[in-house]
Order: structure tokens, then C-alpha cells, then sequence
């Protein structure tokens, strides 16, 4: 079964901006799925029509086989949403924030004070469960927000950039949190501008530009589409002429820093053993970007050409 | 039959609410106990005085229903205009609209939070009211009645007001430029035998003007217009403003995009 599946979606703005124009998605159960575009590009329209807040206007969408016009509820009982903007109640105490979320979904409150701690203990906030929220650091709203999503027990968890703004330590816990709670059977849609945390968590992923979906495949179809990847190399020591490597594109950042574009049909090991005949020593070695944000920025690019 | 699932998001509604007025009673419940024991003081005791009797009754007498009914309006109205605007503000409208909960479940949830704040502040200015005058309540059965309908009224009329605001001015325009005129000369202070012939017609279209008189019969046991019509009014209004604002909430104006 799918977990969502939407067809034809369209939502026209009441100023005429037409943000979503007929767009297309199946996402199955279970799946970690990435929604990706630029700003404005229209996920957070999707987000908004599927969890209820923004009004479609034409189109299906369906939640777990429930329409959302015909099933609103039912459908709703389904998704879990951690929007991308905090929007809870400032004043309310942490614990109050969740408890009443689990009562909307007509939970009954001594297990909803159940459901809320256990969810508040998952997320490591059980310690702030009774400050008001907006004493709460921005991790710490990030992470309460998601704690509210799951306390009715969704089976589809929508995630509209939830590390946005939060440090490296708290994104990877997020993510390991993620990954967790995903392989306990809850499908996962996650929007984000960090399309290192789509590569390393989602199965697959869908691009919408313009209202329009431009690419819907798997990580893996995705990521061999990547022509080449660029590495930034640290030298032993200083090299005064920059050799001419088949495949690969070098720019000198200093004397012992180079950029290399590596093509994927020559591979690092070509590049390396071409580097030890010319007898250039490499001490280190980074990803400038990740293959996706540059196939990503390439693929940005070809629609901006095409619509010229 | 309505699900058990309702029921818990309406007392959930209802909770949150009530423990927001509670928690902030000095801004909520203080003001009005003391706006109201000022107009005893000043226009019952001090101006009363001098006025002497209005339809046989003293002006002390007089006057109490249409000020505990005027601190149960303004209480019931400011209590879901606010924390309605407040919830579209910090946007934690969307805890309600991503669950599964009706949209009448909403708003009986947010008008049964203005009525309990009407409710707490019209007992808390009666029991003040004591103080003033030996007032004794002829029908307690209507008088709750009719706080319990003009809690409703004013709630929804709130509601109204929060849905189409878009800014903070927005909810204290219509309290100050509506609200309080149509108080004023809903026949608190005056009965309308008083006036001219004119403006007697023209008070008949106050609502407040019917549900100031239907809490004085409660209370005094007479006055200016009969039971029936009072209600029969006070319940048209109720009627029209819920289904305006389930319509509002069912098309999402000034909620959703």
C-alpha cells in the first residue's frame, strides 16, 4: 500500500500564483523519502495540503487508501506533521504542548500524560517538560515539535526541514532518532536544504521546481546521474606546476590546496595513481560538496536554461 | 451519536482555555470585578443618590443586572477574540487543523472558554453587588439562562472577530467602536420609556438592549419588553453567528491559505 499518493495537484493562490501545477507522487509505506527544491519551489504547499493546512485547488491526495476529502479524518489519524516554523504556544510548559496534542487526536488524557512522556523522554527533553516552551533552545523546539508529531502514534511522519538551524551534534542524533524510528515501520517525508542529510537517510527522493516535479527515482538511480564529484585535496608539499590528469578538472586554491573534479568514469583510484606516478604526495582529502547538491545545483541550472 | 474522540478534544479545548484565563486571571478576571464595583461605587452610590427611582425601583437596583450582564459580555467576547487571534498569531492553530477534529468541535470548545470566563466574572460581580444593595433574584433559573445565552452569544461574536482580524488593533476595534456603544445604550442605565419615541424604535434592534432586560426581569422580576421576545432574539442571534462561523471555519477563512 502506499503511504501517500497524490495525483494531479494543483493549488492557485488567491493573488493567481499558481504554486503546485499538477503534480504527481507515490511514496509506499515505509520509505524515507526526500522532497527537495529550491525556496519557493513548492514543497511546502504539498506539506501544507496533505497535513490539512493549506486548501488544494484540484487534485487528489491520499493518505494510507484515505482521501482527504472524502476520509479527512481517518486520513488525518494517519500523518504526523513537524512544520517547518515553530507554532506552538510560547507560554504553554513543554509537557502541556503534548499532552494537549495527543487529546486533539482523542486520546484520553491519562494515556495521552503516558504517550507524552514517553515521547518527551525519546526526544531527551523529559528534564524541560516543565519550562514554558519559549525558554527551550532552538534544537530543543526543534525536537518538541517532533515529540508533539509522534504522540498520537502516526504511521506517516512529514518532516518540513527539521534540522534547519540546529548544530552538528543535535542533527546527527536527529537523524539517528530518525532512522530509528523509521525502521520501526513509519514512513518518513522529509523536506530539507541539506541535501547531504537527504543522501545519507532517504531511499528516495523527489525534485519539485516550479510547481512541477522534475525528478522522482531512487537514491541510488539518482546519484549515478552524477557526473562528477569534487574533492579538495591537501598536499604534502608544494607543487609548482599543475599536472594534467585524464578525466579530472584541477583549480589551485594555494600552493598545497588544489579542487579536483573527479569524473565518475575515472574514479579516485586513477586520479590517486596518477597523482603517485607524478610523485605528489596527498595528506588529506574532503568532499567540497556532496554528489547529490552539485547534481542538484546542475539539474537547478538545465531548468533555468530550458525556461530562457 | 458523537464519538468518544470528540469529546476528549472538546474537553481538551476546553482545559487549555480555561487554564490560559486562569493563569492570567489579573488581566482577565481582576479588571472587570473592579470596573464594576467603581460603577456601583460611583453611578449606584454616589449619582444614584441623586437620581432617585427608575420603574419603581432604586437606581442601585436598577442598574446591578445590566452591569454584571455588561461584565459577562465583555468578559465572554474579550476571552475568544483574544485567545483565538492569539492561537492564529503563534500559529498553533495548526495543533487543531492537522487532527482530526471537527470544526464545530473547535468552536464549542473556544465558546465554552468564554463562557466559563463570563460565567466566573458575572458571579464574581454579583457576590460584589451584594455589598451594594439587598438584592434579591426572582427567577434564578432564568437568570442563569439568560448568562449562560448571552456567554454563547458574545463568545461566537468573538470568534467572528478573531477570525477576520488580522492584526492586534483588529480585535479591539469592534469591542470599542460596537461592543461598547451597543452596551451603553442597551438599557443599562436607562430604561427605555425615557426616551424618545424615535429612539426607543431604534433600540429594539440592540440585541443587548433585549438580553439587559431579560437578566433585570430575572432579578427585579419586571421589565421593559416580555420574556418570550427577549429570548426569541437573543436565540436568533445565537442561531446566525454559529452557523456563520462553522461556515467560516469549514472554508477556512482566515486560517488556512
Amino acid at each position: 500500500m502506499n503511504a501517500l499518493e497524490i495525483k494531479n495537484l494543483e493549488k492557485r493562490y488567491s493573488n493567481g500564483f499558481v504554486a503546485l501545477k499538477g503534480i504527481n507522487l507515490s511514496i509506499k509505506q515505509g520509505d524515507f523519502f526526500a522532497l527537495l527544491g529550491s525556496n519557493g519551489a513548492g514543497k511546502s504547499t504539498v506539506i501544507g495540503i496533505v497535513s490539512s493546512l493549506v486548501n488544494k485547488t484540484s487534485g487528489s491526495v491520499k493518505v494510507f487508501g484515505f482521501d482527504l476529502d472524502q476520509e479527512p479524518e481517518e486520513a488525518k489519524r494517519c500523518i504526523g506533521l513537524v512544520p517547518q516554523e515553530f507554532n506552538f504556544n510560547q507560554f504553554e510548559k513543554v509537557f502541556d504542548i503534548v499532552v494537549a496534542q495527543a487529546g486533539y487526536y482523542g486520546i484520553p488524557r491519562k494515556e495521552a500524560l503516558r504517550r507524552a512522556e514517553v515521547c518527551l523522554k525519546q526526544l531527551e527533553l523529559w528534564d524541560k517538560r516543565n519550562e514554558a516552551s519559549r525558554e527551550l533552545s532552538g534544537g530543543m523546539k526543534r525536537r518538541l515539535m517532533i515529540a508533539r508529531a509522534l504522540v498520537h502514534e502516526p504511521k506517516l511522519l512529514i518532516l518540513d526541514e527539521p534540522t534547519a538551524g540546529v548544530d552538528i551534534e543535535i542533527r546527527r542524533s536527529m537523524w539517528d532518532f530518525l532512522k530509528e524510528i523509521n525502521a520501526a515501520g513509519t514512513t518518513i517525508i522529509l523536506t530539507t536544504h541539506y541535501l547531504e542529510e537527504a543522501e545519507s537517510l532517504c531511499r528516495h527522493i523527489a525534485i519539485i521546481n516550479k510547481g512541477e516535479v522534475v525528478e522522482n527515482t531512487d537514491m541510488t538511480s539518482l546519484l549515478e546521474k552524477a557526473d562528477e564529484e569534487c574533492f579538495v585535496l591537501s598536499l604534502e608539499r608544494a607543487v609548482d606546476a599543475v599536472p594534467e590528469i585524464d578525466g579530472c578538472s584541477i583549480t589551485v586554491v594555494d600552493e598545497r590546496t588544489w579542487k579536483v573534479n573527479v569524473s565518475k568514469k575515472v574514479g579516485l583510484n586513477a586520479l590517486f595513481a596518477d597523482l603517485d606516478k607524478l610523485d605528489i604526495k596527498v595528506s588529506g582529502m574532503r568532499n567540497e560538496s556532496n554528489r547529490l547538491e552539485q547534481w542538484f545545483l546542475g539539474l537547478l541550472s538545465e531548468n533555468r536554461e530550458g525556461a530562457k | 451519536m458523537i464519538r468518544k474522540e470528540y469529546l476528549v478534544a472538546l474537553q481538551t479545548i476546553v482545559y487549555k482555555e480555561m487554564r490560559r484565563f486562569l493563569r492570567i486571571w489579573v488581566q482577565t478576571l481582576l479588571p472587570s470585578i473592579i470596573t464594576t464595583t467603581l460603577y456601583f461605587l460611583i453611578f449606584g452610590t454616589l449619582i444614584g443618590s441623586r437620581i432617585g427611582q427608575m420603574n419603581g425601583y432604586d437606581y442601585m437596583d436598577f442598574i446591578v443586572p445590566g452591569l454584571i450582564l455588561m461584565a459577562v459580555i465583555s468578559n465572554a467576547y474579550s476571552n475568544v477574540v483574544s485567545s483565538f487571534y492569539g492561537t492564529k498569531f503563534q500559529r498553533n492553530i495548526e495543533e487543531m487543523l492537522v487532527a482530526p477534529i471537527p470544526s464545530w468541535v473547535i468552536l464549542v470548545g473556544y465558546i465554552s472558554g468564554g463562557v466559563m470566563r463570563g460565567l466566573i466574572v458575572g458571579l464574581c460581580v454579583t457576590t460584589v453587588s451584594l455589598f451594594f444593595t439587598d438584592m434579591t433574584i426572582a427567577h434564578p433559573f432564568i437568570m442563569v439562562t439568560v448568562f449562560l445565552l448571552t456567554g454563547i452569544l458574545f463568545s461566537t461574536a468573538g470568534f467572528i472577530n478573531a477570525v477576520y482580524a488580522k492584526s492586534f488593533d483588529d480585535i479591539s476595534i469592534v469591542p470599542t467602536f460596537v461592543l461598547t456603544p451597543l452596551i451603553y445604550l442597551g438599557g443599562v442605565f436607562y430604561s427605555i420609556e425615557l426616551l424618545p419615541a424615535f429612539w426607543q424604535k431604534l433600540s429594539l434592534l440592540n440585541p443587548v438592549f433585549y438580553m439587559v432586560n431579560v437578566f433585570r426581569h430575572s432579578i427585579l422580576g419586571e421589565s421593559d419588553i416580555s420574556l418570550m421576545s427577549g429570548f426569541a432574539v437573543i436565540l436568533i442571534f445565537i442561531i446566525l453567528l454559529i452557523g456563520i462561523s462553522l461556515r467560516l471555519l469549514s472554508k477556512g477563512v482566515g486560517i488556512k491559505n
